[in-house]
């Protein structure tokens, strides 16, 4: 499933004297499979681009489309189309409700109408996506659990309507470094397994840098630039220039090369840094034994 | 204040109700007046507990917490301890209860009972040292969180604290919110000489302060210099705690044989002793 979001503009407030454009003229686009990473400034529209892609907004001028259907046009079902690019909000913990964690789960799946074999079946396979054990949890109550499971019990909410593109607002924000980890190792998972189409939001230069597949950066109401991480990474001035830093591996990268150390210019990875610089401090080693030197500096 | 140990922990153990495994078990550590010090820990490990102990919204069952020289057991010293030692909490929503940033700043001004000509100069002054005088009139849910934080720390700092315990005051931030928040209650520590607690999940942040409390099961597991916590990859893996990137990455040059040296934990030390390790002649002259 493939989302185009063409010459989109949003305003808040619109004929009002409060009038605040949040989007401007924005195209881009969700490819079926991809690990969409939407890097911004806060108030640089993120949030309301992403709550565009399943219709949840209504364009103040331009179109979404989906598989080349008009999102918003008159004959669209929305409702089916809300199941298969799943949203998961910011902080979504704060909308559990239900008595044990499986009927929160249950509560999107049931709303359909799905048979109750069906729906056992998608809280079973939700609850495995996100690293639930089913007979430890599916009984207690969402409430007692930390906050990190809390957030797991709602993105399997969304999981379970088998969503082809799922979309998360700063899934990470807030948590403890396990509960990080955790929710980041399942989207990986998600994707490479289940070839689930993800969007992401972050603030993360780090975690973008482990999962997205393709970078989008926005600022002021605008996409500023697309490309790979590595392509993204290995631009500091536009990244700096949109209130963003790089990994701090990109950075130091970027500062070896300044002093003359002979580095790719788009390193992002730690793996791939590590190589490199154990390569030159080997050629260094080789250099010295054969009575060579400086040659590096 | 006779000596300068500000904040004192002797032996405290807390629980929440009798059934539960104590929150915190036979925990002992001093803070000097002025330092800065970070605390470290996962969800559930017991840091916030802490906190809350310092402030005195709980009290040990076992052992003794001593803030500014006053026992937190001695209910007649609440008041001034709270008011020595003020705390932000991590959602910048939950802390703002006026309509008007300066009105917010005077609550607890004018819970002390602070006579309103002596209040305005302070709430001024506060506003001012956060740098957000110029939002004094505006209205709170028009900021940005940062900016709700910083109002926050004013409230706090109007009430002249010694002490300022941050609980995960970044966790809700976007990244220059985090910045902002952090340089100035860096910049009241510095220059105000202000003890701060600073309980966080960002190893970066960590990496800044004087020195770093790790807490996992109710206990200080770890405590030293950031210098001397992020050297132990291994073991802060193990508690499921990360270290700062560059900390990482120097240690896995070491597991190759590279010779670097500890207590590597910003990318311009990394470029200090790369540059050291690879060109020794050019860096010592």
């Amino acid at each position: 499933m493939s989302i185009e979001v063409r010459n989109l503009t949003h305003a808040y407030s619109e004929a009002t004297a409060m009038r605040t454009v949040a989007l401007e003229d924005v195209c881009m686009t969700v490819e079926d499979g991809e690990f969409l990473g939407i890097i911004g400034h806060t108030g640089s529209g993120k949030s309301t681009l992403v709550q565009h892609l399943n219709g949840l907004l209504k364009p103040t001028s331009g179109q979404v489309l989906v598989d080349g259907e008009d999102l918003n046009g008159e004959h669209v079902n929305r409702r089916i189309l809300r199941q298969r690019i799943g949203l998961v909000f910011q902080y979504p913990e704060y909308q559990l409700f239900e008595e044990t964690v499986a009927k929160d789960i249950a509560f999107g799946p049931k709303n359909q109408g799905l048979p109750k074999e069906e729906i056992d079946e998608r809280v079973r396979y939700a609850m495995e996506c996100v690293h639930l054990d089913f007979q430890k949890y599916s009984e207690r109550s969402p409430f007692e659990l930390s906050g990190g499971q809390m957030r797991r019990v709602a993105i399997a909410g969304v999981i379970a309507m088998r969503p082809s593109v799922l979309i998360l607002d700063e899934p990470t924000a807030g948590l403890d470094p396990r509960g990080r980890d955790q929710i980041l190792s399942m989207l990986e998972q998600l994707h490479a397994e289940q070839h689930t189409t993800i969007v992401m939001v972050s603030h993360s230069m780090d975690d973008m840098a482990r999962l997205a597949t393709r970078l989008i950066v926005m600022a002021e109401g605008k996409v500023l630039a697309t490309g790979t991480p590595r392509e993204i990474f290995a631009q500091e001035k536009m990244m700096l220039s949109a209130g963003l830093g790089i990994p701090q591996v990109a950075s130091l990268c970027c500062a070896l090369r300044k002093k003359g150390f002979d580095l790719p210019p788009d390193l992002y990875r730690p793996e791939e840094l590590k190589e490199h610089i154990l390569r030159l401090w080997q050629n260094k080693r080789k250099e010295v034994l054969s009575g060579k030197e400086e040659s590096l500096c | 204040m006779q000596t300068d140990e500000q904040i004192l922990l002797q032996d405290v153990s807390f629980a929440y109700d009798e059934a539960s495994s104590p929150a915190l078990s036979h925990i002992s550590a001093s803070i000097r007046q002025g330092e800065f010090v970070a605390v470290l820990g996962h969800n559930g490990s017991g840091k916030s507990t802490l906190a809350k102990l310092i402030n005195a919204l709980y009290i040990p069952g076992e052992g003794n917490v001593v803030v500014c020289g006053y026992d937190t057991k001695d209910e007649k010293l609440v008041w001034e301890i709270r008011r020595r030692a003020g705390m932000i909490f991590q959602n910048p929503d939950n802390q703002i209860v006026a309509t008007v940033v300066k009105e917010d700043v005077a609550f607890g001004l004018e819970n002390l009972g602070v006579p309103t000509d002596e209040m305005i100069p302070r709430i001024e002054q506060a506003l001012s040292a956060v740098r957000m005088s110029k939002y004094a009139d505006s209205a709170p849910h028009t900021l940005s969180g940062g900016q709700k934080q910083r109002v926050a720390i004013a409230g706090i700092l109007a009430m002249q604290p010694s002490v300022i315990i941050a609980d995960e005051a970044t966790a809700m931030l976007d990244p220059s919110g985090r910045r902002e928040v952090l340089e100035t209650v860096q910049m009241l520590n510095r220059s105000k000489g202000i003890t701060v607690l600073w309980i966080t999940h960002f190893m970066e942040e960590a990496a800044l302060a004087d020195r770093v409390l790790v807490v996992t099961d109710g206990k200080i597991q770890l405590e030293g210099t950031p210098a001397q916590i992020f050297d132990r990859v291994e073991e802060m893996k193990e508690m499921h705690l990360d270290v700062p990137p560059m900390a990482a990455l120097a240690n896995e040059l070491r597991k190759e044989g590279m010779p670097l040296p500890g207590g590597i934990l910003t990318v311009e030390d990394m470029v200090q002793e790369v540059e050291k390790t690879l060109c020794p002649s050019k860096s010592a002259t």
